[in-house]
């Protein structure tokens, strides 16, 4: 196994091409469960879990069901990647609901509303349709996918961070709330632009 | 047939039937016995996932209104029809026993209680509570910027020309917004059939509050003497020197609103109350009423040896009632006295 590959997959993940802030996915619950770090941290906690369980299955969906080369019938189903991704996505996170609600309810009380919230959320197919592309093995899947998550948390909690201080700044009265929220978030990801010029491996 | 289109509807199709299949599986096989009222408060709430109530989501909130530690208006986007419907669901209390309404304790309006200076900074009360503390002569009045009113989420709020703002008690839902959106702690939870309360925070006696306010509670004690509240219901804090209603008690002060010099007592039912009515016929002329009746010259002999009360005087108290030996006094209620007269 390439550790060094494999290393240079989750830097890139969390920090070069962040999916907050490079690649601009997710940026609905970024600016909306961003109010409170509680709430961030259980949110990033969803998200992390979601995407590993999403690169996972729409992995093996995508090579064994839709890729010419080695799905079942040898015929080019590549066109059916987003329905089938969204399909498998949506109803694994229903599966898992359901299983963490009946088997630990205290983690299902801290995912709480995050759970189905991002079922559908851009950025969970994004790092679905994003491991196809980059043409990943499977053990190259699940670290995007764990590290697409954690960029994806660090993101909102360190956003989270400055908006509770913002809460107590000075802010003009037409700029409060979301639009200073936006600003932040613009000024975030010129910040994290600097993490492009890191060259790993 | 295309082989893609049958691999297609296979695949798709295949995928969808596995899910759908083991979805509805899974949902007998994990099934977890939940509240069945959870399930409807979060159909009654907005659904909305704001988090505007400090949860994480509406199912967070219903479960918690389930729990007894929320009710429909902690919800500040709940309109009066949303919170009515939880209360339904949970049986007619939505958490708390018992309902509130908010009060404003002062009557400070500037002809009463003049201002000591003017006052150019931020038109907010927590602006210019700080400043000088306040620019009300009174160190407890209301500062009348109406940050109470900007924070009521049931339009129960309006300021008045007074400066003073007013509670609309068939719109206010005692969600207490409104107290902890007020820097002088004016507004106040009291259950809604209290009768009487005391609209004055000033804690000084007589003279020190007669120099700022000719509305404000002077500390007498007289609405707390027994003479005016048999029933106890008033007491005096000797701390603060204002009267203390105990709204266990099932009492009427209607004699303590009366005897009160300063008019620093809102009787919530002013105007409401019955007043009383001496049936002649039935009179035995034993002067009984006339002894216990508060205020001089209400109940007065007739040459006949009957007594009549003046309903001019009445103060609608009641007293005279029970101790009546021939049950000759009856209520008649205000209307019908304004169509006499």
């Amino acid at each position: 196994m390439d550790w060094g590959n494999l290393f240079v997959i989750a830097v890139g993940a969390i920090l070069i091409n962040n999916f907050v802030l490079m690649r601009f996915l997710g940026i609905c619950p970024y600016i909306g469960v961003s109010k409170s770090l509680s709430s961030a941290i259980g949110m990033g906690m969803a998200v992390i879990f979601v995407m590993t369980i999403a690169s996972l299955f729409s992995w093996i969906v995508y090579v064994y069901l839709l890729d010419p080369a080695t799905n079942f019938w040898g015929v080019d189903l590549t066109f059916l990647r987003t329905i089938s991704f969204i399909l498998v996505i949506a109803g694994l996170v229903q599966f898992v609901e359901m299983v963490i609600q009946k088997l630990a309810p205290s983690l299902y009380q801290a995912l709480g509303i995050y759970l189905p919230l991002i079922t559908t959320n851009c950025a969970v197919l994004g790092v679905a349709v994003l491991n196809i592309d980059e043409n990943y093995s499977l053990v190259e899947s699940l670290v995007n996918g764990i590290a697409a998550g954690i960029g994806f948390t660090l993101a909102l909690v360190l956003m989270a961070g400055i908006r509770e201080r913002l809460d107590l700044a000075d802010v003009p009265k037409a700029l409060q709330g979301v639009p200073i929220a936006f600003i932040m978030a613009g000024l975030m990801a010129i910040a994290f632009l600097g993490f492009s010029g890191l060259s790993v491996g | 047939m295309d082989p893609s289109l049958i691999g297609a509807i296979a695949s798709i199709g295949g995928l969808g039937l596995l899910l759908g299949g083991g979805l509805a599986y899974a949902s007998r096989v994990f099934y977890v016995k939940v509240d069945p009222r959870i399930e409807e408060v979060d159909e009654a709430l907005p659904g909305a996932n704001c988090g505007a109530c400090g949860q994480a989501g509406c199912r967070q909130m219903a479960v918690q209104v389930v729990g007894g530690e929320l009710t429909g208006a902690d919800c500040p986007v709940a309109s009066s029809d949303v919170v009515a419907r939880v209360a339904e669901i949970m049986g007619g209390v939505a958490g708390a026993a018992v309902d509130m309404v908010a009060i404003v304790r002062c009557q400070g309006s500037p002809d009463k209680c003049p201002d000591r200076f003017e006052y150019s900074g931020f038109q907010t009360c927590t602006g210019g509570d700080k400043i000088g503390h306040g620019h009300k002569a009174c160190d407890w009045g209301c500062l009348g910027f109406g940050e109470c009113v900007a924070a009521c989420p049931f339009d129960a709020m309006v300021m008045g020309a007074d400066r003073l703002p007013k509670v609309m008690d068939e719109n206010c839902t005692g969600c207490g917004k409104c107290v902890e959106a007020c820097p002088r702690d004016i507004m106040h939870l009291i259950p809604r059939n209290a009768p009487v309360y005391l609209a004055c925070m000033n804690i000084n006696k007589t003279k020190k509050v007669q120099e700022v306010c000719d509305i404000g509670c002077i500390g007498c004690g007289r609405c707390a003497n027994k003479k005016a509240t048999p029933s106890g219901m008033v007491s005096m804090n000797k701390e603060t020197n204002l009267p203390v209603f105990d709204y266990s008690y099932d009492d009427e002060p209607v004699v303590a609103v009366d005897v009160c010099p300063t008019d620093s007592l809102v009787d919530k039912k002013a105007g409401r109350r019955p007043i009383w009515h001496i049936d002649p016929t039935m009179c035995n002329g034993t002067g009984e009423c006339a002894k216990i009746c508060p205020v001089k010259k209400c109940i007065t002999e007739t040459d006949g040896g009957k007594y009549v009360i003046d309903p001019e005087k009445c103060i609608s108290c009641g007293w005279c009632e029970p101790v009546c030996p021939t049950k000759a006094i009856s209520p008649i209620q205000v209307n019908a006295i304004r169509k006499v007269g």
